[in-house]
């Protein structure tokens, strides 16, 4: 297991198993302590209800009853989302369009500046820093300030393209179904970029000069070495920042929540739930279904991070003792 | 000088040369993007500076004709935004110190001590951050009705509704990306080093805390910066968890004060300044920590 091994490695190269040290009693209630306390929580708040939304989403109950009105309805609920629920496939295809976003146009912007700020340029702190800033702002304060930047009549991109209401040309950013999505999508690109950005300047730092230097000795153009040489070097942080970008998409709830609580063309799966438990209809089965949903499409890319973590250092302790584990 | 150097510097200089032209496209790329991405947050202080007056006869793309700080005030009244601000402190300082805590001691398990359910705790903490937050929401928001607390606990009489319950439930959250953090971490620290204080005689707590609790300082910092922005960024928990609008923290009252304010749009961004402020001010002082403790989660131990 790659803890042990873990141990061994930092004998220097002497392969010793460590032993199981014996501990005393008090240092049993110790570890008792130290490790059942944070289960607990963490198994009572997160998975306790993982488990409940699956279990639930096969019954009906309207919350308020006590535990005996809970009905089992079988897979009704996922019958009346697929078929009788008009928003589940609008919020779908948005919660697609997000992540499709994302992948293809903010995380390449991410690796671009990346790319361009590992250059030894001049004043390259001062521009990360700008372009990190709006990760350390939360994603409700991101709405609300680009309302601002979108709003009809006030906001900056209409008045400085001559689109208000006194040129009779206006464009309702936020309200128009046809465009609020991706209006929306910009704001949520402004701060993944940023994000991704700070991920690969790490990723870019850690890699070895002179995988550089071959390739330029190669005559490499500077795309051309990018390409076969910089980003296959990349691998592991590519894998991270993969995860991070469906979970993300997977995740957008406070953007849209703040622009309009998620209706009109804004429609997302993470609504849908929040609406089926502080909306007027408090549905509690049909919450759990649409959170179970997203479990399933979720744990792919968790079984992908856990699995990367865990085979890298596999990988690595493979190397060092000859062994693989 | 020999030729070799001469033509070595020769070569560096047609280098820097032929490097230069490029540069320029950069810097004007990078100048330009940096311009695009800083516009939103300067046109939001813009805008606050601004009285109402000023930007209704002028409109808000013009000259400023005058500046204060009046939509501050204002707002700050109105929203009632220093509640808000204090009920962020009562929620996000003590979570924050229980993430730490909690994700300490099961790395310090994980990394220094083998036993066989290393691996599995491990991926049970970290699964369960990856997690989107909707998947448990409707069974976490029916829990929390039903668990009592006792009044002086929480004045509603239940976890929800209660700061506890708010605390609680980002404390679970986070501690799955700090234990991973941090048992990457504790992996650096030679095994050495506990060992002899065991020989020593010190029981588990002590070489926890008194020998790798403190040499994990660095990355105990670096989580922390993170920690607070996450904790006090938070929206979603605060939104479903907590009914009482007085009681939320600054971040999730924004739909209030949506109300509150209702157009005056100088008003609305002079309170978005003041919400991003602290996070800005920590990000500010604290970057380096912010950075790593984000390149930590991401590279592997």
């Amino acid at each position: 297991m790659a803890i042990d091994i873990a141990a061994d490695r930092q004998t220097d190269g002497v392969r010793r198993r460590r032993r199981a040290v014996r501990l005393s009693v008090r240092d049993r209630i110790a570890v008792a302590v130290m490790v059942g306390v944070p289960l607990v929580v963490v198994g009572g708040l997160i998975w306790f209800p993982t488990f409940a939304s699956v279990a639930l989403s096969f019954t009906s109950w309207d919350g308020i009853g006590g535990l005996g009105t809970i009905k089992w309805v079988g897979t009704e609920n996922y019958q009346q989302i697929a078929e009788i629920y008009p928003p589940f496939w609008p919020a779908f295809r948005h919660n697609l369009i997000w992540l499709g976003f994302l992948a293809l146009i903010a995380t390449p912007f991410g690796l671009l500046l990346a790319y361009q700020l590992d250059k030894r340029i001049r004043g390259t702190r001062v521009y990360q820093s700008i372009f990190f800033l709006p990760v350390v702002l939360s994603l409700a304060i991101i709405g609300f300030i680009w309302q601002l930047v979108y709003s009809p009549d006030q906001g900056l991109i209409n008045n400085v393209i001559g689109r208000t209401s006194q040129s009779g040309h206006l464009i309702d950013w936020l309200g128009d179904s046809s465009i609020n999505l991706w209006a929306v999508l910009v704001a949520a690109g402004w701060r993944h970029a940023g994000y991704i950005m700070i991920l690969y300047l790490a990723g870019l730092k850690s890699i070895d000069p002179s995988l550089r230097e071959a390739a330029a000795i190669d005559g490499a153009g500077e795309w051309h070495a990018f390409r076969t040489v910089i980003f296959p070097a990349l691998r592991p942080i590519n894998i991270v920042v993969v995860v991070i970008t469906v979970i993300e998409a997977l995740r957008a709830f406070d953007i849209v929540y703040i622009v309009n609580r998620g209706r009109n063309g804004l429609e997302l799966l993470s609504i849908l739930v929040t609406d089926n438990i502080i909306g007027e209809a408090s549905r509690i089965g049909y919450g759990s279904a649409l959170g179970a949903i997203l479990l399933v499409i979720s744990i792919v890319p968790i079984v992908v991070f856990v699995w990367n973590s865990f085979e890298e250092k596999n990988v690595r302790v493979f190397r060092f003792t000859g062994r693989r584990t | 000088m020999t030729s070799a150097t001469v033509a070595a510097s020769r070569r560096r200089a047609v280098r820097r040369r032929r490097v230069h032209l490029p540069r320029v496209g950069l810097h004007v790329f990078l100048i330009a993007t940096a311009v695009v991405w800083l516009a939103p947050i300067l046109w939001a202080v813009f805008t606050s500076l601004r009285p109402y007056a000023d930007t209704n006869e002028h409109g808000y793309v013009s000259f400023p004709h005058s500046l204060s700080f009046t939509n501050y005030k204002n707002a700050w009244i109105q929203g009632d935004i220093g509640t808000h601000f204090v009920n962020s402190i009562i929620i996000t300082l003590p979570a924050i110190a229980l993430v730490l805590l909690f994700a300490a001691s099961v790395a310090f398990v994980v990394s220094r001590l083998s036993f066989w359910f290393n691996v599995p705790m491990l991926i049970f903490f970290m699964a369960a951050n990856l997690l989107p937050q909707q998947v448990i929401l409707t069974p976490l928001y029916r829990m929390y009705l039903e668990i009592p607390l006792p009044t002086w606990m929480s004045d509603s009489g239940l976890m929800y509704d209660s700061y506890i319950g708010l605390i609680a439930i980002n404390v679970a959250f986070q501690t799955g990306f700090c234990t991973f953090v941090l048992s990457n971490y504790m992996k650096t620290i030679p095994s050495t080093l506990n060992e002899a204080a065991r020989v020593d005689g010190a029981g588990i707590v002590r070489q926890f805390f008194g020998i790798i609790l403190p040499l994990c300082k660095p990355a105990l910092a670096a989580l922390a910066t993170l920690e607070f922005t996450w904790i006090y960024n938070d929206f979603l928990w605060a939104i479903v968890l907590m009914s009482t609008g007085d009681k939320r923290p600054i971040t999730s009252s924004i739909t209030n004060l949506q109300g509150v304010y209702f157009t005056d749009t100088n008003l609305i961004s002079a309170a978005a300044v003041m919400i991003a402020l602290p996070t800005i001010v920590v990000f500010a002082l604290l970057q380096k920590q912010f950075v790593s403790g984000l390149t930590l989660g991401a590279s592997k131990g």
